[in-house]
């Protein structure tokens, strides 16, 4: 068997489009709408022979593949790499990279530890902490805000909500980016990923022990289902490494996109700011229109079809959650950032069993922060251009200096 | 395919025409019955679909799924034995005529 990228190499069935892209271009990733628009144009399921991979783009194939998680598993890994071929860089992850029925049981434990109820009583101290920060930088006349904010509120609220002792701002935000990165191919940016691990790695697992932890916060809710016996401690503390890797720079990239947003389209921002209840829907939006995960794998674990193309067991399909964000079929005018279109059944969060099990507490701290901008703040403004920093799964700013107009 | 009938907290009843395959859920939203948020798309993680099921159709609708009353618990209304989360439930020919109740509240 020939392998590209630790996975099989195949021949798509007859009809499927080839094309000789490489997603996992630096240019691409950095202003990927081009590539998105390419591959929703040529059909359903395209095939990239660089790689040797399918890619779905279109609305309705990529929600096909994510919903069905008993043909299109996880378990062999979500990046290029199948873990049924050879090993994988890390101990995979045991609610990302696994199918059912061990699935069920760490998502219900996580999904309990996440959940509407736990996050409301967190959301006095998301509110505090936001007023502090906004406070703080409405003193400054312009600041880097991918640091400066970004950065800095799940930092500052993330932690404190798991219950961790130790907290180091760059290793925590970086963690997530290379385990993201790790979902591409041996690129520049997975080989840097691997290296940086390699130092961030020990200080993620040391700072998941039990010890590391108080008492009354998420972190000790994963515990105490090792004590319940539900699941064993090397699991739990596996669970807490999942907060680390899914729940930091992916809502750093949220909050960040979300600024861009409402930097680059004011007029939503006076929406939001005369009706604040349009937080949630112009979260979702904000989510739609920037994709902050833009690519997710999955493997054919048997012989199986997309949109009707025979698709062979052991083909690494790549869900372009970007592109099917963006799919005019689905949203009508998806280049429009419209904070009440209401995007329901929107991918940025995945789809199906799999979808995020963090999103309300993502949500949580995005609502708190821009609730409290949008009373403080009249305008955010952009000072020169932002700039985007390439990652193999995550659409996240790189810098962006900007200048917040008080209200 | 499948007709669903929903039934505001106020009494208002509503019926529509369901698409094959879609959740209780998403033709809620699909015809805009704001009752309904489903805020997390049907991945089980928002109780924003909280619906009691018409005691007539409760058997056919089946049991919870793994996991759906650890979400129930967190519903902004009162739980019942016929509360389910309407993205758990998939509307086939079966479910023809399905009645199902709104609560006052999902958030």
């Amino acid at each position: 068997m020939t392998l590209i990228e630790g996975h099989k190499a195949f021949t798509p069935a007859k009809g499927i489009p080839v094309w000789d892209v490489d997603p996992y271009d630096e240019a691409i990733l950095a202003d990927p709408e081009p590539y998105y628009a390419k591959l929703r144009e040529l059909g359903p399921v395209v095939y990239i022979p660089r790689y040797s991979v399918l890619a779905v783009g279109q609305y309705e194939s990529t929600r096909q593949v994510f919903t069905d998680h008993e043909t299109f598993v996880s378990s062999r890994g979500v990046g290029l790499e199948d873990f049924a071929l050879g090993t994988p860089w890390r101990p995979p992850s045991i609610i990302l990279e696994v199918d059912q029925p061990d699935h069920t049981k760490t998502r219900r434990v996580m999904a309990r530890a996440l959940s509407p109820l736990v996050v409301k009583n967190l959301a006095a101290m998301f509110r505090e902490t936001a007023e502090t920060i906004v406070d703080d930088l409405l003193t400054q006349r312009s600041f880097e805000a991918v640091t400066g904010l970004a950065e800095r509120f799940p930092v500052s609220v993330f932690p404190r909500a798991v219950g961790m002792h130790d907290v180091h701002h760059r290793h925590l935000v970086d963690y997530g980016s290379c385990v993201f990165n790790a979902m591409g191919p041996d690129n520049a940016l997975r080989r840097q990923a691997l290296e940086r691990n390699a130092i961030i790695g020990p200080w993620i697992l040391a700072a998941c022990a039990r010890d590391r932890l108080t008492e009354d916060g998420l972190g000790a809710m994963i515990y105490a289902n090792a004590d319940e016996g539900t699941i064993t401690e090397a699991e739990a503390a596996m669970l807490v490494r999942s907060f680390l890797s899914a729940g930091v720079d992916t809502t750093v990239t949220g909050i960040g996109n979300a600024l861009w947003c409402f930097a680059t389209n004011p007029a939503e921002w006076d929406r939001l700011r005369a009706d604040p209840k349009l937080v949630r829907p112009a979260i979702e939006e904000t989510l739609r229109y920037t994709s902050p995960v833009h690519t997710f794998g999955r493997t054919a674990g048997c012989d199986t079809e997309i949109a009707g193309f025979k698709v062979e067991e052991g083909s690494k399909v790549i869900g372009v959650l970007g592109a099917a964000n963006g799919d005019p079929t689905k949203w009508g005018d998806p280049e429009t950032f419209n904070i009440e279109r209401r995007p329901l059944g929107h991918m940025a969060f995945g789809a199906g069993i799999h979808g995020c099990v963090g999103q309300n507490i993502a949500r949580g701290e995005m609502e708190a922060l821009l609730s409290v901008m949008a009373e403080k703040v009249a305008r955010i403004e952009l000072v020169g251009d932002a700039a985007w920093r390439p990652n193999n799964a995550i659409h996240a700013l790189d810098k962006m200096q900007i200048k917040l107009i008080a209200a | 395919m499948a007709k669903v009938t929903f039934v505001t907290h106020e009494g208002a009843r509503k019926t529509v025409e369901a698409a094959e395959g879609d959740s209780v859920m998403a033709t809620a939203i699909a015809n805009g019955l704001d009752e309904v948020i489903g805020e997390c798309g049907g991945s089980m993680m928002c109780a924003t679909c909280h619906c009691y099921v018409d005691d007539a159709w409760a058997d056919r609708t089946g049991a919870q799924n793994d996991g759906e009353g650890d979400m129930l618990e967190c519903a902004a209304s009162e739980v019942k034995p016929t509360s389910r989360l309407s993205c758990q439930i998939a509307l086939s020919p079966d479910l023809d005529g399905l009645v199902v109740h709104l609560p006052e509240a999902q958030i």
